[in-house]
């Protein structure tokens, strides 16, 4: 245990360092933010009553999206393992005694976390200063609010372990280019990324709502803003809970196979 | 300490012919062929040995290394290291090992190379006091206390190196696998690394398993070779005895006044110049010192040289005698 914390805070103390990133990133979030915002805000003129989400829910979502980027976005990958894996570099890693899976689980971790903490709060901070409609509102309720965190953290498991499952694939696959596009995509779409997910129509989120990608992003977030109300929020954090465990073992499976016909590339 | 029995191993390679319309066909139909990487390799080695791995490239011989630290699992055959098998038990075996992959690096990129040396100390859970006794030993003997802190991309190849190989001796392995541990240093890089090696041979009792392309290496650290080619162990032996088969030519190279036309039996004239020859000299014909005799007699010499047969020799031949 104590290794795998190690390199969580080897990872950890690394992405702190790249400030300016951190700030170039902050700036883009805000733009894509009003951009975002903006954007709904046309639709919501045009024709509220058809929209099942109400315009503070869904700025405060869309500024969570943005503050949280890091931690929830599936193409947030770690070139540096994809790397290893078609360089044949993979082969200094087996040698260490560690469980792979466990050491490639815990540097992403620490890679999201140590993003997201330098670039949520600049965001959130400024975000809730903004007029009416626009802002990002507090919590829906005290409880809402500790739900939330726990949702977060389950949810950033899930798309770890979701995230997992495309780099054991470049085992077989040596390009990851094209299982990281179908993969991300796919995330990206179902976990609400493009659009909030109550936003899409109902004969898709219900079945949506109970796939992993729901358990992603959208989960926290409606928990936070309210649209998951706290006595269904419970239930949801338990399918989140259920979806890591699941993605967790599937994946830990497969990297056992892979591993036996693993091939270093590059002699 | 050591016993692989039979390994074998096979790769399948992907083959297809250059231009567009092969790959176009091999989108459909894809052809390979299965290389054998080895074929029934046995050895066995104790504690405490040095041994020198030997082969052309593309013999086999890091793939016998990836097998024997755990990274690849073989087709068929055994390999015990310390009682276990490296590919069913890897977690618990590598912790006795240590590797250097000569064409890799270990080291992170960005960091100063003590950060990667204390994570290094975290996952193999070395403790503080043997760690800074450790550290403090490697960095004499490697010459590497000025650089430590620098990151490892601004490293030259030959203190990169220096660096790799203490990383992998850290956490005290018993075992230490360098696979062409000197490629692309410079000589006084090598001669260091030589020397560290030898050290942690003999200090730590570290048996030591090395494949290399530079024949000083081995002439400067194994007692022992392990040559194989194409797949197979061909030879297993003393490198003494080795070079005392290969040693019956010896070379003379002669600078002399006089005509040098006909040598006696057992000297055979390689090489001649104005003034300057290489004679070969087949010892068990005429022994060196009477060459000399009976060469000085023929001509006046104003500087000989003598020079014996060198590990690169018996490398040389044994590639082909085994025609590989």
């Amino acid at each position: 245990m104590i290794s795998y914390w190690s390199f969580f805070k080897i990872r950890f103390i690394n992405g702190l360092q790249y400030r300016a990133a951190a700030y170039a990133g902050v700036v883009t979030q805000f733009a894509w933010g009003f951009m975002y915002i903006m954007l709904y805000h046309s639709f919501y003129r045009s024709n509220p009553s058809a929209i099942s989400m109400n315009i503070s829910e869904l700025s405060s979502y869309i500024w969570l999206q943005q503050s949280f980027l890091a931690l929830f976005m599936t193409w947030f990958l770690d070139e540096e393992i994809f790397e290893s894996i078609s360089s044949g570099n993979v082969a200094y890693e087996m040698c260490r005694p560690l469980n792979i899976y466990n050491m490639w689980f815990a540097k992403n971790c620490a890679i999201r976390v140590s993003r997201a903490i330098l670039r949520c709060f600049p965001i959130l901070i400024f975000a809730s200063f903004l007029p009416e409609t626009y802002k990002f509102y507090g919590p829906a309720s005290i409880y809402s609010f500790m739900l939330f965190l726990i949702s977060v953290v389950i949810g950033t498991m899930v798309v770890v372990a979701y995230c997992m499952l495309i780099y054991i694939f470049t085992f077989y696959t040596i390009s990851s280019v094209g299982i990281r596009m179908t993969m991300v995509m796919t995330a990206d779409f179902f976990a609400g990324g493009l659009v909030p997910l109550p936003l899409l129509p109902e004969y898709l989120t219900k079945f949506i709502y109970l796939s992993p990608f729901a358990a992603m992003q959208n989960t926290p977030f409606r928990i936070y803003t309210g649209g998951i109300p706290v006595n269904e929020a419970v239930k949801s954090i338990i399918l989140q809970l259920f979806w890591a465990v699941v993605l967790i073992l599937v994946g830990k499976f497969i990297l056992s196979r892979a591993i036996k016909r693993v091939i270093v590339q590059g002699g | 300490m050591i016993e692989v029995k039979n390994l074998c191993k096979t790769f399948k390679v992907y083959k297809r012919k250059q231009g567009l319309n092969e790959a176009f066909k091999s989108l459909f139909t894809r052809k390979y062929e299965t290389v054998h990487a080895l074929k029934n390799v046995s050895f066995s080695i104790e504690e405490g040995e040095m041994v020198g791995y030997i082969g052309p490239n593309g013999a086999g011989k890091s793939t016998t290394i990836k097998i024997m630290s755990g990274i690849l699992n073989p087709d068929d055959g055994q390999c015990i290291i310390n009682g276990r098998t490296p590919w069913k038990d890897r977690i618990n075996h590598v912790k006795d090992i240590g590797v250097v992959f000569g064409q890799r690096s270990q080291l992170w990129w960005d960091v100063p190379v003590s950060d990667s040396f204390s994570l290094i100390k975290d996952i193999y859970k070395v403790p503080q006091n043997k760690y800074e006794r450790n550290i403090k030993e490697l960095t004499e003997l490697l010459n590497i206390g000025d650089i430590i802190k620098t990151p490892t991309r601004q490293l030259s190849l030959g203190q990169r190196m220096r660096c790799e190989i203490a990383a992998s001796l850290i956490h005290s392995p018993k075992i230490l696998f360098l696979d062409e541990p000197t490629i692309g240093l410079d000589s006084i890089s090598k001669i260091s690394v030589r020397e560290f090696i030898k050290n942690i041979n003999k200090e730590r009792k570290t048996t030591v398993i090395l494949t290399t392309h530079d024949t000083q290496d081995l002439e400067a650290l194994t007692k022992r070779i392990i040559l194989i080619g194409k797949g197979r162990v061909l030879l297993d032996g003393q490198l003494d005895d080795l070079k005392e088969k290969f040693s019956t030519e010896r070379t003379l190279i002669l600078n002399y006044y006089g005509d040098l036309d006909k040598v006696c039996n057992g000297l055979i004239i390689r090489e001649k110049y104005d003034g300057r020859a290489v004679i070969e000299v087949d010892t068990s014909i005429i022994s060196v010192s009477d060459s000399i005799g009976y060469l000085s007699s023929k001509v006046n010499i104003i500087d000989i040289q003598v020079s014996s047969t060198t590990v690169e020799d018996v490398v040389v031949g044994l590639y082909k005698e085994y025609k590989i």
